[in-house]
């Protein structure tokens, strides 16, 4: 960080030695910064005054100012909030349902993609274009039919309901997301592949997956931040605390706990902290697959 | 190879599960949902067929157009607040140093629940221990908003927070859009004697007018289909005072299990979408713009 602090002091230092620019544009550069930079702490600050929160005692919140800091952190409001409230359960719940529909939804997206980028039928515009509309489709307009449909095959409260929504809804923004890297591949790959007598599927789970992972990956970020935070499907098909998400347990028992601002601070930093170490780790590919996937409204 | 690559049974294999998926969840509800709207159903007991009686109710009910005015007000703040992160991003792509840490630090928000968001800005609003309020008391406001319990102001309140979650978005999107301008357009404009502000307005705004156009259907749209932070959030009150179509027709279906009129107001949602989608690609598209 000191380095990098040093680096844009000396750059800064360059520039203006070289351009000599006058007062009036480097008070207006000084202007933009100042203006990026506040807009900067209003994206961080409530994140930030969460944490604070979480710490505190709900007589600190209540008496002490806001913005102090905690005087004697409050860390039992996090074990509380993790074995109270089965937080930890819908911790597992959520990052096994995310896993499955990550996996269901690239795995079928890839062999959707596969057969109309590399494939050779008569109809296969029609069906990409079935897809594509997917993505314009509202999700609540199908809300009810899906819930009435989960309940006459038995699977209202049954995680499947939700693995399987989550897969057919992502599957557009995926397939879209591929589409463009498939039609960047070199058919004499395969060309060469069926010289040498390979099937159709060892082509694909030898020479288009391992060629696709880069922006497999991607998709697979954009998929799993999209399930994580999902909350419709699940406060709708699921009723028992058993198979509840983080997203909706978080909502319930926040809901219980009106007064307590610590454990609720607790819970929301919880439910929170797994998407911030990801973003830490692998903000590149997330920006990248947003942008990608910026269709998806 | 041509025989090889046109197997059917291979291409029905890779083609029907996920065809099958959103034909079961998605194709099939949507029109199940226009046939539900004709229906007298509580969810569970005997369906009764009523035609269109629940099509015209809707035309006649107030709450459900209030509920869309609201919707379409969402959209409408959406959409002006583009220009702001539109201009933000010409401002980054103006040679600012750290843009992509600024800009990573905008995206935060969007990757956060938006149950978390709600439940976050619902303790940020609060009125006696609210970070904003306990603010405004310090500054010396003898009075401040009850924000999300005043009916006048929450719909405005509740957009605090959309921007505040949205604003990392768009401004990605506007940087992919940007980076693609051509640096020899810049560099001549600026050897002609163009300023910074005059190579933004002039040389890499209309340049990118496409993707703006892209954003303000993302925008208007995506606002018509919001629902997750308002239900945590107010739950459409006070007094329906934050009532948008979808939570209208959630509160229907799932709270007073009337599934016939909650499917009719979703049907409405979709065609009210579908429309306006048509609508704003007819209106903004001109023939030399990338179809999307």
């Amino acid at each position: 960080m000191s380095e990098f602090a040093a680096k844009k002091q000396s750059d800064l230092g360059k520039e203006m030695s070289k351009s000599g620019r006058s007062v009036g544009s480097r008070l207006g550069t000084g202007l933009l910064y100042l203006i990026l930079s506040i807009l900067a702490v209003f994206q961080i600050y409530p994140l930030f005054w969460l944490f604070l929160f979480s710490l505190k005692t709900n007589q600190e919140v209540f008496s002490a100012s806001p913005f102090s800091f905690p005087q004697d952190p409050q860390w039992g409001n996090y074990a509380k909030a993790w074995t109270q409230g089965h937080i930890n359960l819908y911790f597992w719940n959520s990052v096994w349902y995310t896993v499955a529909a990550v996996v269901l939804t690239i795995l079928f997206a890839s062999f959707v993609t596969f057969a109309i980028t590399r494939m050779y039928w008569k109809l296969n515009r029609l069906v990409l274009g079935l897809f594509m509309i997917g993505l314009m489709i509202p999700l609540h307009s199908t809300l009810i039919p899906l819930f009435s449909f989960f309940k006459n095959i038995g699977l209202i409260d049954n995680p499947l309901s939700i693995i399987l929504s989550y897969t057919a809804f992502n599957l557009p923004l995926t397939i879209m997301i591929l589409l463009g890297f498939y039609q960047t591949i070199p058919r004499e790959i395969e060309e060469a592949a069926v010289i040498d007598g390979c099937s159709v599927h060892r082509i694909f789970f030898r020479i288009a997956l391992p060629l696709t992972t880069p922006v497999i990956a991607t998709t697979a970020i954009i998929n799993m931040i999209y399930n994580w935070n999902e909350f419709v499907f699940v406060n709708t098909f699921i009723n028992s605390d058993r198979w509840k998400t983080l997203t909706v347990g978080v909502n319930s028992f926040v809901g219980q706990y009106l007064t307590d601002w610590g454990a609720i601070g607790a819970t929301l930093m919880i439910s929170i902290i797994p998407i911030l170490i990801a973003f830490i780790i692998l903000s590149n590919r997330i920006v990248e697959g947003m942008a990608a996937g910026s269709v998806k409204g | 190879m041509k025989t090889v690559m046109s197997n059917k049974w291979t291409i029905a294999l890779y083609v029907w599960p996920a065809l099958l998926l959103i034909g079961c969840l998605i194709y099939i509800p949507l029109i199940m949902t226009g046939y539900y709207g004709m229906l007298e159903w509580n969810g569970f007991g005997p369906r009764e067929f009523i035609g269109l009686e629940n099509y015209s109710r809707l035309m006649q009910d107030s709450m459900f157009w209030k509920s869309a005015y609201h919707s379409f007000l969402l959209g409408l703040f959406s959409t002006a607040s583009l220009l702001l992160y539109l201009a933000v991003s010409l401002i980054l792509a103006s040679k600012i140093k750290g843009a992509e840490l600024f800009r990573k630090i905008y995206l935060i928000p969007m990757l956060l629940s938006s149950v978390a968001i709600a439940q976050l800005w619902s303790k940020i609003f609060d009125p006696s221990n609210g970070m904003i309020n306990r603010l405004l008391i310090s500054l010396g406001v003898e009075n401040p908003p009850l924000w999300l319990s005043d009916p006048n102001i929450v719909l405005f309140a509740i957009f605090i927070p959309i921007i505040w979650q949205y604003a990392g978005f768009y401004i990605i999107i506007y940087a992919a859009a940007l980076k693609n301008v051509p640096e020899e357009v810049v560099e001549a404009a600026r050897i002609d004697g163009a300023t910074p502000l005059q190579i933004a307005l002039r040389v890499k705004l209309p340049l990118i007018s496409s993707v703006f156009k892209v954003t303000i259907v993302l925008a208007l749209v995506g606002s018509l289909k919001y629902f997750d932070l308002i239900y945590v959030m107010t739950g459409g009150g006070p007094n329906r005072a934050s009532e948008v179509m979808a939570s209208y027709m959630y509160g229907e279906a799932f709270t007073k299990y009337n599934f016939g009129y909650g499917s009719a107001i979703g049907f409405a949602l979709l065609v009210i979408c579908l429309i306006v989608t048509w609508l704003i690609r007819k209106l903004t598209t001109s023939k030399d713009d990338y179809q999307y």
